[in-house]
């Protein structure tokens, strides 16, 4: 038994057998075959290598052509790896044997080579590892995609273990069969950390070593809430985190979804709880859920995967499904936010030292106008379908936000000339999520309809903390005065210039902070949507009055952990404790 | 059918395991005959580049080269002068 400690980000218990994600889109499944099978197998085999070679020969052909014979060479070992007689014998020898699957005997076959020569230590050789290994990539590719063997034909349900997971990678993952995610990188905002949470699955990220420790098959423990990770638990754990499980299925069911969509304070004041939507298949989780509406759509994820750029009818339709299906509550969705740990294929970002301070969202999608103004003619005419807002990501000053608006003025012209349909008085946000635009929020509010506090970001520019690197996740405080100052400086900006603002980072979805930002005058939130329900109970058992008394102590105070200690122990006070369990959950 | 052995030095700069490997393995199968090659008492097969890498045969090693087959003669010396000489390019 090993018990690892990580980062908790998505509470609940899940237990189950392991299957390692390497990092390649795909896994090696190991299965037994019958002996009937195995002819079946050698064939997969033959025919893998053969498309194997027509995809070098393409490649190789494309090279040539593009820079020169020699360098299409390259691949001539690629070719021997494929017709290696050794290594083909081999692979149909395990699959006779040992009675296994074609993929799982081959990559077990290039691993013994691979592991013989890296022993032999010697630099160019080590070359020709990092030749077998792609090449090897290649064939299993080609494998798993003739048959079948996705992780959606999984028998039974696992848990993922990936040193760490992108997010096209964890947004096409068959949720129904995922009990957990284990990550070795990742903090708190991580897409893993983020999408699990979403969907509801148990994630420990920022565990270093897993996947040095974890096998695929070994029966493990994902404790979201403690960020506990056990492997291989002894049968008394095991029973204890059953039990544990079990337990928190009940609580989290104690939360009852209300009815009513609309919720307001236990002394009256509207406020308006919407959800945060990653995933199309998380549209209609709205409805179940009781939000009220769409309070960020990120709109990344119709260019993930893909290498040509959706078309702008492709996502009129995309986005109109969206508007339709939340109407008559509001979608705001949040243009083009790229780069960082997202990516997109197409167009191909450069390779950046600091991404996260790089050329990525409105200074790419400025300077790239072509591709940003599909985008923004296709929300215009999608918001006649419904209740559509516009909002712009990571604008750091007011200029920012003019070009934007310039361009967003000129697909409108373009579009009447067209005698496509859209709502002219779009309202438009801007996402406050640099520090420089939380500090020149006055200046903002003058020329936008309204704010949405992203605190992800915000959090990680303001402490300068990089939340990917595990090294430094501990240092991410939600509660650093730094940060609530921030936030309060924005929301007042807000109130001043009469627009709305709203949050719509993890932060809004934590009872704790909830309660603070209720006193700070927040009335949107934007969250995860299986966080709804309960931030709605919260905000039902509020009243206004106690959370502005309980800003103004935690405002005096230094430090996250003692802003955090404060309101927990306000919030218990005026909950009470069952309430408040159930709630911290 | 012919069946050879003969001892060769490798005079490759890198030895058999960057280009020269893959060139060897190449030349190999373009004979009919078998092509093993014995390095401290293990032999490979010489027409399989995984098998060959893994020997790891570094310059100035002695190894022997086993060729068996109807175009073993011809097998033989084009392999042998090849694993002498010197790289040219690569």
């Amino acid at each position: 038994m090993i018990k690892i400690k990580g980062i908790g980000v998505s509470s609940g218990v899940g237990i189950g057998k392991v299957l390692i994600l390497r990092k390649d889109e795909f896994s090696v499944p190991k299965r037994k075959i019958s002996h009937d099978e195995i002819s079946r197998e050698i064939y997969r085999l033959e025919e893998a290598l053969m498309a194997t070679r027509k995809e070098i020969s393409d490649l190789q052909k494309k090279i040539s052509e593009d820079i020169g014979f020699d360098h299409g060479r390259i691949f001539e070992a690629h070719y021997l790896v494929l017709e290696d007689r050794v290594l083909i014998e081999d692979v149909i020898k395990q699959i006779k044997v040992k009675k296994v699957n074609v993929e799982y005997a081959f990559s077990e076959s290039i691993k013994k080579y691979v592991d013989t020569l890296l022993k032999l230590n010697d630099e160019y050789l080590r070359e020709r590892v990092v030749d077998i290994e792609d090449i090897s990539r290649r064939v299993l590719r080609a494998m798993l995609k003739k048959k079948t063997l996705s992780l959606n034909d999984l028998k039974e349900k696992v848990v993922i273990v990936a040193h760490d997971l992108g997010p096209s990678q964890t947004a096409s993952l068959p949720k129904d069969k995922v009990l957990g995610f284990v990550t070795d990188v990742g903090g708190r905002t991580s897409h893993t950390a983020i999408i699990a949470k979403s969907l509801g699955i148990p994630a420990v990220v920022g565990l270093e070593i897993a996947t040095d420790n974890i096998s695929s098959g070994d029966k493990i423990i994902v404790d979201g809430s403690s960020g506990i990770v056990i492997v291989r638990p002894t049968e008394k754990v095991l029973k204890e985190y059953r039990k544990k499980s079990t337990l928190y299925t009940k609580e989290v069911k104690a939360i009852h979804i209300p009815k009513a969509v609309k919720v307001c304070t236990k002394d009256g004041k509207a406020i308006v709880v919407s959800g945060n939507i990653e995933l199309p298949e998380e549209l209609s989780l709205i409805r179940k859920y009781g939000a009220e509406g769409i309070g960020l759509y990120r709109t990344e994820y119709i260019f993930l995967g893909r290498r040509d750029l959706p078309s702008e009818e492709e996502q009129f339709n995309s986005y109109s499904k969206v508007a339709k299906e939340v109407s008559p509550y509001s979608v705001i969705f949040r243009t083009i936010d790229i780069g960082g740990d997202k990516f997109l294929s197409q167009p191909e970002v450069p390779h950046e030292m600091s991404p996260f301070l790089g050329w990525r969202a409105i200074r790419f999608c400025l300077a790239r106008p072509e591709v940003f103004k599909v985008q923004l003619k296709a929300i215009l005419r999608a918001s006649v379908n419904g209740n559509v807002k516009i909002m712009f990501p990571m604008i750091s000053g007011i200029e920012e936000l003019r070009q934007a608006k310039t361009l967003l003025d000129k697909c409108k012209k373009e579009l009447s000339k067209e005698g496509k349909k859209f709502d002219e008085n779009i309202s438009i946000g801007v996402m406050i999520e640099v520090p420089s635009a939380a500090l020149t929020a006055d200046i903002l509010a003058k020329e936008c309809d309204f704010f949405s506090i992203g605190t992800n970001d915000l959090i990680q520019y303001s402490l300068a903390v990089d939340r990917t690197n595990e090294k430094v996740a501990y240092l991410y405080e939600p509660g650093h005065p730094a940060v609530l100052r921030l936030i309060k400086k924005t929301i007042e900006a807000a109130i001043q210039n009469d627009i709305w603002v709203g949050m719509c980072g993890e932060m809004s979805g934590d009872p704790i902070f909830s309660f603070l930002l209720l006193g700070m005058g927040l009335d949107r939130f934007s969250m995860s949507i299986p966080q709804v329900p309960k931030i709605k109970e919260l905000i039902s058992n509020i009243n206004l009055k106690d959370a502005k008394a309980a800003l103004q102590e935690a405002l005096k105070l230094s430090t996250s952990k003692e802003v955090e200690k404060y309101l927990q122990g306000e919030l218990k006070r005026i909950l009470g404790d069952d309430f408040y369990r159930i709630l911290m959950i | 059918m012919e069946r050879i052995k003969e001892q060769v030095v490798i005079g490759k700069t890198h030895g058999l395991h960057a280009r020269p490997a893959t060139i060897f393995v190449q030349l190999a199968n373009k004979f009919d005959s078998s092509v093993k090659i014995e390095k401290d008492g293990e032999i490979v097969d010489g027409k399989s580049i995984m098998a060959l890498l893994s020997l790891g045969v570094n310059f100035g090693v002695e190894v022997a080269l086993m060729v068996e087959g109807d175009d073993a003669r011809e097998a033989m010396d084009e392999l042998k002068n090849f694993l002498k000489a010197e790289d040219k390019n690569d």
